[in-house]
C-alpha cells in the first residue's frame, strides 16, 4: 500500500512529468495562456493517461513479450486509436464535455507525456494497479503544472515587461522558477 | 476543366493545396537552419530540447538521431504522398515516423550503448516530437522526394545546432567541461543549477531573449538608417 502511495506522490511532485521530466512541454507552453483551458486540458490528459496505462499493460503482458522491437510502433498506434475511440464515445454520450474539451482531445495523441508514461511504465515493470496509480499521479501532476503556469502567465499579462522578453522568453524563465520550486520536493526520497 | 486538370497526374503535382512555393535546394536546406529554426523560432520539439541537453554529447546524439528520422520519414512520406488517403494520413505519417524511430533506437543501442542508455526513453519519444509530424504534414506530403529530403536535412541541422548550443552552455557552466574534457579548470565552481531541469528552461529562455534583443537592435538600426 505504501508503495502505491509512494508512486503517486513521486509522480505528482518529486518527478513531476512536466517540470522535472520534461514531458508534454508543447501543451505546457501552448495552452497555458488561460487558466480555464489549462486545467481542463490537464483533466483530459489524465483521462487519456489512464486509458494508456491500461492498454500499455495489456500490450506488455500479452503481446509484446516476444517482439520488444515493435514497442514504439505498437504503443503509438494503440494510443492514437484509443484517443480516437474516446473522442467518439465522449462526443456521443457526453456532448457537453466534448464541447468543453474541443480540439484538445485529439491533440493529446501527440503529447509526449502519454507515450512517455507507457515507456516508463514498461521500463519500471509496473503491474496493473501500480500502472493505474502512476497514470493518476502523472495526470494530476500535469494538471497542477499547467494550472500553476497559467495563473502566473495571467498575472504577467498585465505586468510591465521589457519588449524583448514579452513573448516566450519570460514564460520560459517563469517555468524555470516553477521547476526550481519543485526541486524542493527532491529531498522527499530517491527512487 | 479544372477538375479534369487536377485529375491528370502531371497537373496533380502542381495542384497541391497549400504547397510550399518553389525554391532552390539551397533555400530549402537553409530555411530550417535560420529563418524557421525548429527550436528558436518555431518552438517545436521542446521536450528533447530540455531533457537531454545537460551534456553536449547527449544533445548532439539526440540531434543526429532526430535528423535521421526527419530525412527518412520525409523521403517516405513524399514518395507515398499520392497513395495515402487524406482521412488516414496522420496515422500513416505516424507509422512511417515510428518505423524510423525504431531503426534509430536500435542502431544507437548497437553502436553507442552508453549514449543510448543516457538518453533512455527519449529516443523512442522522438515519435511524439511535433516537429516530425509537422514537417510531414506541412512540407514532405506536398513536394517531391528531393525537396523533402533537403527540408529534412535543413530542419535536422537547425535542430542539432540549437541542441548543441543549449547543451554546450549547460555543460560548460554546470560542469566546467565540454564533451567530458575539463575546460574551465579545477578552480571553477560548477553551477549545479544549469544541469538541473530548471536550468534547461532558464537557458532556453535566455537564448530566446537574446535572439529577440538582437532582432530589436537590428530593427532600431534599420529605423535609424531610414531616417
Amino acid at each position: 500500500m505504501s508503495n502505491l502511495a509512494w508512486i503517486f506522490v513521486s509522480t505528482l511532485l518529486v518527478n513531476n512529468f512536466t517540470l522535472v521530466m520534461f514531458l508534454g512541454l508543447c501543451s505546457f507552453f501552448g495552452v497555458t495562456a488561460k487558466i480555464e483551458t489549462a486545467w481542463r486540458l490537464g483533466l483530459a490528459n489524465t483521462f487519456v493517461l489512464i486509458i494508456t496505462a491500461v492498454s500499455a499493460w495489456i500490450l506488455n503482458t500479452y503481446i509484446l513479450t516476444r517482439t520488444p522491437y515493435l514497442r514504439t510502433i505498437a504503443f503509438i498506434v494503440v494510443i492514437a486509436s484509443a484517443v480516437q475511440i474516446v473522442e467518439m464515445a465522449v462526443k456521443k454520450y457526453l456532448p457537453v464535455l466534448f464541447r468543453q474539451l474541443g480540439i484538445y482531445l485529439p491533440l493529446i495523441t501527440t503529447n509526449c507525456a502519454i507515450l512517455g508514461l507507457a515507456l516508463f511504465q514498461t521500463s519500471r515493470r509496473y503491474n496493473f494497479v501500480e500502472g493505474l496509480v502512476f497514470a493518476l499521479g502523472a495526470g494530476f501532476g500535469l494538471t497542477l503544472a499547467l494550472s500553476l503556469l497559467a495563473s502566473i502567465r495571467e498575472r504577467m499579462e498585465v505586468a510591465d515587461v521589457p519588449v524583448i522578453a514579452r513573448r516566450m522568453g519570460l514564460v520560459l524563465v517563469a517555468a524555470s522558477c516553477l521547476s526550481l520550486a519543485f526541486m524542493g520536493f527532491a529531498g522527499m526520497g530517491s527512487q | 476543366m479544372t477538375t479534369a486538370l487536377a485529375h491528370s497526374p502531371a497537373a496533380a503535382l502542381d495542384f497541391v493545396p497549400g504547397a510550399p512555393p518553389p525554391a532552390t535546394l539551397r533555400a530549402d536546406i537553409w530555411r530550417g537552419i535560420a529563418a524557421e529554426n525548429p527550436v528558436l523560432v518555431q518552438m517545436l520539439g521542446m521536450c528533447p530540447t530540455m531533457a537531454v541537453t545537460n551534456v553536449l554529447a547527449n544533445g548532439i546524439a539526440m540531434g543526429v538521431a532526430t535528423t535521421f528520422v526527419l530525412v527518412g520519414s520525409g523521403l517516405f512520406v513524399s514518395l507515398l504522398r499520392k497513395y495515402i488517403a487524406h482521412e488516414v494520413r496522420i496515422t500513416s505519417y505516424i507509422l512511417i515516423i515510428a518505423t524510423f524511430v525504431t531503426l534509430a533506437d536500435l542502431l544507437l543501442a548497437a553502436s553507442f550503448p552508453e549514449i543510448s542508455k543516457a538518453l533512455g526513453p527519449f529516443i523512442p519519444l522522438i515519435v511524439a516530437n511535433c516537429l516530425l509530424l509537422g514537417r510531414a504534414e506541412a512540407f514532405a506530403a506536398k513536394v517531391g522526394p528531393v525537396r523533402a529530403v533537403a527540408d529534412g536535412m535543413g530542419m535536422g541541422i537547425g535542430f542539432t545546432l540549437s541542441l548543441a548550443a543549449m547543451s554546450a552552455i549547460r555543460e560548460l557552466l554546470g560542469r566546467g567541461s565540454l564533451l567530458g574534457f575539463d575546460i574551465l579548470g579545477p578552480r571553477w565552481e560548477p553551477w549545479v543549477f544549469m544541469v538541473l531541469p530548471a536550468g534547461g528552461f532558464f537557458t532556453l529562455g535566455l537564448l530566446l531573449i537574446t535572439a529577440a534583443w538582437i532582432d530589436e537592435l537590428r530593427r532600431r538600426r534599420r529605423a535609424l538608417e531610414a531616417k
